[in-house]
């Protein structure tokens, strides 16, 4: 919880620090821009985080989408199939995709990092081969279908009044029905501060949303943000209240241990790279959608070392075992920020890695003197109190 | 009487705990000290700060009458004091020389002098009585072998101080009885060895003198003739002390766990079979590499059986995995506490609850109140101290580390428990907690197989015991016949007996 809430000053720091600097910052073009790249590259973010989780790494995301929004547009307008049909080719191709890594990791015991390269090179040599390296595009068909990536199904101001008092409701069963739930949970102060944060975005969305108040008002929130808040949602309770996420978690933690334990483990390993597989050919989806024009040769390269720095950003430790689901979202949003921050403010776009590289670089350090320094601190007041308690 | 060595007023804090209160310690030239207590009395700690790993808060020492400032290993290495450590420090990927001279190595020019370097390492291997050449890469060394290059690598900077910690805990019984001979040539060569270990017997047989350490303090030293068994234990635990009274058998008529013509991949020529009742505390007895650990993990489905039946509960039962283990009503708590039991970076909660949550769960939802009721109640029932279920089980003790393991089986109520090394560095009060709530499960019908390299153990807890040499069994011991010199017989028996 302290380490979502530091990214979180991060994000915050960050945001109004480019809003300070660039007064189109914060126009409601722009933060609707911001959100949608959130949206589709947090997309990824989530996918990958369960594959960290497992201590392991997926390097062929970005060729995944690729893949992905190189197949659809060819097989609706190529092969002009229907939208059902197509979507669920590429679902079954991302399955398959998933599979393999998990079966050639987990039965085979290849190192992921060696799997997901070669699948990597494999799956944009495949989108390029098939399309014979021709650029991908629905034209001027499928409307319907690119509303998906296009839509603008409400404002940003409802959907945030319904997530944050949605927050709440579900958060005042516990005092519902009190036998089952306050014993099962725990009562922390970040608990307490993430019901604060709730109660504000979601009273002040309703608010802003009622009083059809000014430019906020008129903000509408991207689809894909909405597919990113079900989905984040729906992550967030896989990883944190069920069997599978806690078996997952223990597994990064210890493998020999839970393979001692007799958790189901290469099945576990398998899904989290199934579940990667599908998060990237989604956002591929939506990305293909949105844009309407994929080269093949580049659509998607380099995603995949956004979607890792994110989650690492968010702390996810490449060591396995740590990460939450809101952390990795905030995490995304931070990069999106700052590359939208870079761009508007008119630096060079050859100086953009150079500073996302920094940043997260710096983030991550900081992250670590912190949680140092905190443990030194608790050292010595125990050090204190055990020499009071001798004296 | 003046010391050679002394260590005086020693005091040394850790968050939470002052671990060393002042303590005295004085060592001749050419002695066998023997430094006792039980875990976390301060004896590793006290050698570290000899050693210079560690600093002390206060107190000093003195070579010769004159003080000494042990600031760093570097100091202490050159004062001629060497720690020999507990796990080795052994780099297994490169050949014995490399290792003797790591980070001093000779040099030729720019080139590293390897003639000359093997030439030295050699002749200091003879001297420790090594049978391996000094290019033996060490990954393919026994672990004795190993701890014999580590003496080596001591002496040829020449140590006059050896400190030992555990040296023969993971040694065979010939390693053992070579390095007590190694330990006694040393000594008559004037090299003062400090000796840390549990084994009482080992002290009694080789110390001069033994230092008895409680909660940081000296409480107590015995002179040679003063070395017997229940004195030292009295003085490690502070109050008096009896061996082990009879403990009551619980067996009852029913099969627990029945094996037969079980073949384990470490010794495939050798066919197993053994049965152990309900309620019955059966032990498994042999030298290093006998092939105990090897039945447990094929029992358990970690290393699967090559041939061979397994009835649990009178049932036959194929185990491939530990997964059809635990479905067939087995538990393991496994050797390797750390690497192999626990999650050391999660929760108390999360290490007990791991095996009952998929039973507890609904469709996949993970039911918290039933998970704090079973940590709760797991806590209370095996006394986890401290009783938080929040606290990291890395920052846990051993002996409630080993409760923690427990407690994730019993929530499982397995019909039988096998359990590999059940107390391994745990210490001599936690020990007996243990075994209490061993003969309790005992005594509810759980059929309970356990491995032990410790002798005191297998006499203390077994009604029964199964000896293993060279993966075979060499024979089952009841408890009329169960005695020390049996156990030894059987485990020895297809070797040649050995000169002390």
């Amino acid at each position: 919880m302290s380490k979502n809430l530091g990214i979180l000053a991060v994000l915050v720091v960050v945001f109004f620090t480019f809003g300070f600097l660039e007064d189109r910052f914060f126009l409601p073009g722009n933060l609707f821009n911001l959100i949608r790249w959130t949206a589709l590259f947090g997309i990824l973010s989530i996918g990958v985080s369960f594959v960290i989780i497992t201590g392991g790494i997926d390097l062929s995301i970005g060729s995944v989408v690729g893949l992905s929004a190189t197949l659809l547009p060819w097989f609706l307008a190529q092969h002009e199939l229907s939208a059902p049909v197509a979507l669920a080719l590429v679902v079954i191709a991302a399955l398959a995709i998933g599979l393999a890594h998990g079966l050639l990791i987990t039965k085979l015991r290849l190192q992921p990092f060696v799997v997901t390269l070669c699948g990597l090179l494999v799956y944009r040599g495949l989108a390029r081969t098939l399309t014979d390296d021709q650029v991908q595009g629905f034209g001027m068909g499928h409307s319907a279908l690119r509303q998906i990536a296009k839509g603008m199904p409400c404002s940003l101001a409802l959907l945030t009044a319904l997530v944050g008092i949605g927050y709440l409701m579900w958060h005042s069963l516990r005092w519902v029905f009190p036998r089952t739930w306050r014993k099962g949970l725990l009562k922390t102060p970040g608990e307490l501060l993430a019901i604060g944060c709730a109660a504000l975005l979601g009273f002040g969305g309703l608010l802003i949303w009622a009083l059809d108040a000014g430019e906020l008002a008129r903000i509408q929130a991207p689809a894909p943000f909405l597919i990113l808040v079900v989905l984040a949602i729906l992550a967030g309770v896989l990883l944190d209240r069920t069997v599978y996420g806690r078996h997952l978690r223990a597994f990064g933690r210890n493998e020999t241990a839970a393979r001692y334990s007799g958790l189901a483990v290469d099945r576990n390993v398998v899904i989290a790279y199934v579940l990667c597989a599908l998060c990237s050919a989604l956002a591929g989806v939506l990305f293909a959608l949105d844009v309407n024009s994929v080269q093949p040769a580049i659509f998607g390269n380099f995603y995949e070392l956004y979607a890792i720095a994110a989650a690492v950003l968010g702390g996810c430790s490449l060591r396995g075992g740590q990460g939450s689901i809101l952390g990795v979202v905030v995490g995304t949003a931070v990069i999106q920020v700052l590359r939208n921050g870079i761009s508007m403010l008119g630096i060079p776009d050859k100086l953009e890695f150079v500073i996302l590289g920094a940043v997260i670089l710096i983030g991550v350090a900081a992250d670590e003197v912190i949680r140092r320094l905190v443990a030194r601190r608790r050292l010595d007041a125990r050090v204190r109190a055990a020499a009071n308690a001798t004296a | 009487m003046s010391a050679w060595l002394e260590m005086r007023e020693v005091r040394k804090s850790f968050p939470g705990a002052q671990v060393l209160r002042g303590v005295h310690l004085r060592l001749q030239r050419g002695e066998v000290l023997a430094l006792l207590g039980e875990n976390g009395a301060g004896k590793s700690t006290l050698m570290k700060i000899l050693g210079g790993i560690l600093r002390p808060d206060s107190g000093e020492i003195l070579l010769e009458g004159a003080p000494l400032e042990i600031e760093s290993v570097d100091d202490a290495r050159e004062a001629g004091i060497a720690l020999i450590h507990q796990e080795l420090a052994l780099a297994d990927n490169l050949d014995v020389t490399a290792n003797f001279f790591l980070g001093r190595e000779l040099r030729r020019g720019l080139l590293l002098d390897e003639a000359g370097m093997e030439r030295e390492c050699s002749r200091w291997l003879a001297r420790v009585g090594a049978r391996f050449p000094a290019r033996a890469r060490v990954s393919t060394l026994s672990v004795g072998e190993q701890q014999l290059v580590e003496i080596a690598k001591a002496l040829g900077q020449n140590a006059r101080v050896l400190i030992m910690d555990e040296p023969t805990s993971s040694l065979s019984l010939a390693e053992s009885e070579h390095l007590f001979a190694l330990v006694g040539e040393l000594r008559a060569k004037g090299v003062s060895i400090i000796y840390i270990s549990h084994r009482l017997g080992e002290v009694t047989r080789l110390a001069d003198r033994a230092l008895v350490l409680r909660d940081g303090q000296v409480s107590g030293e015995l002179a040679r003739f003063e070395l017997e068994h229940d004195r030292m234990v009295s003085l490690m635990v502070g109050r008096e002390y009896q061996s082990s009274e009879q403990r009551r058998s619980h067996a009852r008529a029913e099969s627990a766990l029945r094996i037969r013509g079980l073949v384990v991949r470490a010794h495939p020529e050798a066919k197993l079979d053994l049965e152990v009742r309900r309620g019955e505390i059966a032990g498994l007895a042999g030298l290093v590499g006998a092939g105990r650990t090897e039945l447990l993990r094929a029992l358990f489905g970690v290393e699967p059986a090559l041939a061979g039946e397994i009835w649990v509960g009178g049932e036959p039962r194929r185990i491939r995995s530990p997964r059809e283990a635990i479905a067939a009503g087995l538990g393991l708590v496994p050797e390797d506490r750390k690497e192999q039991g626990l999650f050391l970076e999660m929760a108390v909660r999360e290490n007990v609850s791991l095996g009952a949550i998929a039973r507890d769960a609904r469709c996949g939802f993970l039911d918290f109140a039933a998970e704090q009721r079973l940590v709760q109640d797991s806590i209370a029932a095996l006394r986890i101290r401290p009783p938080e279920a929040e606290r990291l089980a890395g920052l846990l003790s051993g002996g409630n580390q080993q409760k923690v393991v427990l407690a994730r089986w019993l929530s499982l109520a397995p019909q039988v428990l096998l359990l590999d090394e059940p107390t391994r560095g745990i210490d001599v009060g936690a020990r007996q907690e243990l075994y209490a709530l061993i003969d309790e499960l005992a005594s509810r019908g759980m059929a309970i197989l356990f491995a032990s390299s410790e002798m005191e153990e297998v006499l203390h807890l077994a009604d029964r015991v199964f000896v293993l040499a060279e993966g075979r069994l060499s024979g089952t011991l009841d408890r009329p016949e169960l005695t020390e010199e049996a156990v030894m017989q059987l485990a020895t028996r297809s070797f040649p007996r050995l000169s002390a």
